[in-house]
């Protein structure tokens, strides 16, 4: 039976209601604190600010990740910056700015009372980043330094150079690292959750495997935070880390939590095009370039001259034609669709004719080469040093990439999934960015759900609640463990022919193709078939190395595509079911006579919630409210 | 393809930390310009698994030069020849047809090997948690406008915070120093009013851990600089150990 769920925001006015829910939570005593475990599963800026802020209050914290250090964290690789409502600048931001702008960015199907409490909180962000001591860039009167970014008119993105999110990241694994050498947080490196362990209806328990002997650890708390960031691999060529992944998601999904909008995902418009088919993964340039870059291809398909020799009339800047009062500074959505549009045309440039131009010739003619080095720099330097060419003097290459996804698993407004005391932080959960997420908002939220959210609604889950002891010895616990190892026996004793990477490939050409910035009915449908028949070959003719008890990267990627391999299927059918265009989701069936994204709020203002059975998922929805903005067509011509 | 190139790879292969290692030979008939390092490796792998072989292990994650994660020696150069450049931002058009390169691991008592080229950095973590931070409790903060910062002292504090934690410099050191990466924290915190209640003790600390985890003293090669990915100047070192020294003394 398909429910209406139930995100339990708050009431009152917008502006009230996170003070509203802080003035009724019950509250932990500060000696009780200790006597709670509370697992905390990634160590990006969630999990991380999470892990660091719970065990100052005094909770005892267990923190795992999968790399080698939790400064490892793909949030690491974050360039651009993170938004705040300071208005420093005094350039007319407000809290109610922000949070308008996070909605209308994600067409308008979010949450309002969750992005309202994300805009309230960032500002208390900042402050406590640099009380940690995060480099921020600064004025000369010794202040701090504030830019413009895409899908706003005010300068609210405090940034550090162009390495934001590893000045973030580093600040939360200080602060962590000060716990684990206070021994408040036990740190768990190398260990990987192969399963979320449910006892009596609430996540009590993870199953995790340490990957360097291959052993299985069982490990129980009141409460799981899962922080285990976006499942943009499911692409295989994305900008995520190579190590990024779904699993722990998917496997809490398979234990009942709901997965919401998995369709969402976030196609950045401005990155390194494929090269060839080695390749692992792909380079994200900073949107900021198009703030002084030019996009054009040739008018002619089939054009197969040089860039320099293809005269000025006959090249087609197509965003400034299309889009002549926003150009080349449509948001990310509009950009991408459009890239894609040129190469489908085959008027696409370089070796494979899956590239636009981005040009700085006029930008460089303007305004001297130097001005143009003092603002990219070191992602021209960034840009030859992965393709060989000079930008100065050549046009870039770039084309769309699997960015970010904005789906995960569904939490209501105190971040808990519908499995009690299973809680989900940033990228990991759905809330937030609704179809689109602006850029310098991921970091924010990151951070939010970790310092400032969390704290609070875990208590009142911990203080609301009561917990049996566990010992680990459990029969739920034992079921768990026998499951992940049946898994892994069996993905070792297929020995087939086929290696993981060939099948992760394969599986990202189906998405890439289907699912991916342009969207059909017959060819999600072909996506759900092709998948189905890729899985069960995956079961049964996979050639995972190597051995279970020893450090084996192959047998830990053939787990996470077996995942992928799951997800795949869901986004194309989530895909399929949102018969509408709007933010990243594309369906050609739904757009205006101009080719532009058609909404259709009467039918689709709703988050899509899937839950999982043996026979198929079951779809739930939760109707989106929106009482404080009216939804309008976002136009950019 | 035309732009094929035929490398031989020497690779460190150990099965485990306290297997005997050694060298093995492989040969990637059709490796191309525009790969990357460690899409070489992969390529290799891919092989390797094919003929039924264990792939060779080595840490990887973002793949653009910030996480850290990788690291290995090339030809006698941690991530290789070209400077500041994480060897996953190596590309392949920096070698010819017919080249023969020679992979190792970090080698240094503070990082133990786990497997083939993957070592054990957790030592960096301890260092970091004997005092690399400062002690700020979430929601204590006051207004960040209210501490201004020199723009000087700011951009010489993000200089220094750039360090990705590779470990290059240890490997670099003839002396296995992890000096660079302790100083470059060091350094950090104490260029920020906000790091300067805890500096003594910081210092002290920190230098004190990475005695205990088995790194050598510096002795002014200045080698770590060379090959640090991220350029961090070992003026950050002559800060560390004039922190450590008012520290003791004063």
């Amino acid at each position: 039976m398909s429910t209406v769920l139930d995100p339990k925001i708050p009431a009152g006015p917008l502006k009230d209601k996170w003070d509203t829910y802080k003035n009724g939570i019950k509250l932990v005593n500060p000696a009780n604190k200790r006597k709670h475990t509370v697992l905390v599963v990634g160590t990006g800026l969630a999990g991380g600010s999470a892990a660091a802020t719970l065990a100052e209050l005094g909770y005892h914290v267990k923190s795992f990740c999968i790399q080698d250090s939790p400064r490892r964290a793909h949030s690491i690789a974050a360039q651009g910056g993170i938004n705040a409502a300071k208005n420093y600048p005094n350039d007319g931001d407000t809290v109610w700015r922000l949070f308008y702008d996070t909605i209308k960015g994600g067409d308008y199907r979010s949450r309002e009372a969750n992005v309202h409490r994300l805009a309230q909180v960032s500002n208390n962000i900042i402050d406590q980043c640099v009380a940690q001591g995060v480099p921020f860039a600064r004025e000369y009167g010794g202040l701090l330094d504030n830019r413009s970014f895409g899908g706003a008119q005010v300068s609210r993105t405090f940034y550090a150079r162009g390495q934001t999110g590893q000045q973030l990241l580093l600040g939360a694994y200080q602060a962590m690292s000060r716990q684990i050498g206070k021994g408040n947080i036990e740190m768990f490196a190398r260990q990987e959750m192969l399963d979320l362990v449910v006892v009596d209806g609430k996540a009590r328990g993870i199953i995790t495997r340490n990957l360097v002997t291959g052993e299985y650890e069982r490990h129980f708390a009141d409460a799981v935070l899962l922080c285990t960031g976006g499942y943009g691999n499911v692409y295989y060529l994305s900008t995520n880390a190579k190590n990024s992944n779904v699993a722990a998601a998917w496997r809490c999904h398979k234990r009942g939590a709901y997965f919401a909008n998995p369709c969402f995902t976030q196609i950045h418009p401005t990155c390194i095009p494929v090269s060839g088919d080695y390749q692992s993964k792909l380079t994200l340039m900073s949107e900021s370039l198009r703030n002084d870059g030019r996009v054009w291809v040739p008018k002619q398909v089939g054009d197969t001259r040089k860039p320099l020799d293809i005269p000025e009339d006959e090249r087609d800047y197509y965003l400034e034609r299309r889009y002549p009062s926003f150009g080349n500074l449509v948001p990310r959505d509009v950009a991408s669709r459009n890239a894609k549009l040129a190469t489908d045309e085959g008027r696409g440039v370089g070796e494979t004719k899956l590239a636009v131009y981005l040009d700085f010739a006029d930008s460089i003619k303007r305004l001297g080469r130097d001005v143009i080095e003092a603002r990219y720099g070191n992602l021209f330097e960034m840009y030859e040093r992965i393709t060989g060419d000079d930008p100065y003097k050549m046009p870039m290459r770039i084309f769309p990439a699997v960015h970010y996804t904005m789906g995960g698993l569904w939490v209501d407004y105190e971040l808990q999934s519908n499995v009690p005391g299973l809680f989900v932080l940033g990228e990991a959960n759905f809330s937030d960015h609704g179809a689109n997420r602006l850029g310098a908002s991921a970091l924010m939220q990151g951070l939010a759900d970790g310092y400032f959210v969390i704290p609070y609604t875990l208590g009142n889950y911990i203080a609301s609640n009561s917990f049996d002891k566990l010992t680990g010895l459990e029969a739920e616990f034992a079921e768990a463990e026998q499951s992940a190892k049946s898994r892994i026996e069996k993905v070792l004793s297929i020995k087939g022919t086929k290696t993981v990477t060939e099948y992760h490939r394969e599986l990202g050409r189906i998405m890439w193709d289907e699912v991916g910035m342009s969207r059909t009915t017959d060819g999600l449908k072909k996506a759900i078939n092709d998948i189905t028949a890729l899985r069960e070959d995956f079961w049964q003719n996979v050639l995972v190395p190597g051995e279970p008890t020893t450090f084996n990267k192959n047998l830990e990627f053939a787990l996470r595509v077996a995942d992928f391999l799951e997800l795949g299927e869901l986004m194309a059918r989530d895909a399929l079911e949102r018969e509408e265009s709007c933010g990243g989701h594309f369906r050609e069936e739904h757009q205006t006579p101009e080719g532009e994204a058609r909404r259709d709020d009467d039918g689709f203002t709703h988050v899509s919630a899937w839950e999982f059975g043996e026979n198929g998922h079951q779809l739930h929805k939760e109707k989106l409210d929106f009482d404080n903005v009216q939804l309008t067509t976002r136009s950019y011509k | 393809m035309a732009n094929s190139m035929n490398i031989t790879l020497k690779v460190w292969r150990q099965a485990g930390p306290k297997a005997k290692g050694g060298f093995e030979t492989y040969v990637v008939p059709e490796a191309n310009p525009h790969m990357s390092f460690l899409e070489l490796l992969d390529v290799l792998n891919e092989q390797l698994i094919k003929e039924g072989k264990e792939p060779v292990e080595f840490d990887h994650d973002c793949r653009e030069g910030i996480c850290g994660s990788c690291g290995v020696v090339i030809d006698g150069q941690a991530h290789g020849p070209q400077q500041r450049t994480a060897c996953c931002q190596l590309h392949m058009r920096h070698y010819k047809d017919g080249d023969s390169i020679v992979i190792e691991p970090w080698r240094a008592e503070g990082f133990p090997i786990i497997k083939d080229l993957v070592v054990d950095r957790t030592s960096f973590d301890r260092i970091i948690a004997a005092g690399g931070y400062i002690s700020a409790n979430t929601g204590a903060a006051q207004d960040a406008n209210s501490l201004p910062i020199a723009k000087a002292d700011a951009d010489l504090a993000m200089d220094f915070a750039a360090c990705i934690g590779c470990g290059a410099c240890v490997a670099a050191c003839p002396n296995a120093s992890a000096s660079l990466f302790t100083a470059a924290k060091i350094a950090q915190l104490s260029l920020l009013p906000q790091g300067d209640p805890e500096r003594k003790s910081r210092a002290i600390a920190m230098v004190d851990q990475m005695e205990q985890e088995g790194f050598g003293d510096c002795s002014n090669h200045t080698e770590c600089e060379a090959v640090c990915p991220k350029g961090i100047s070992v003026s950050a070192i002559t800060k560390m150990r004039r922190e450590y020294m008012k520290a003791v003394i004063g």
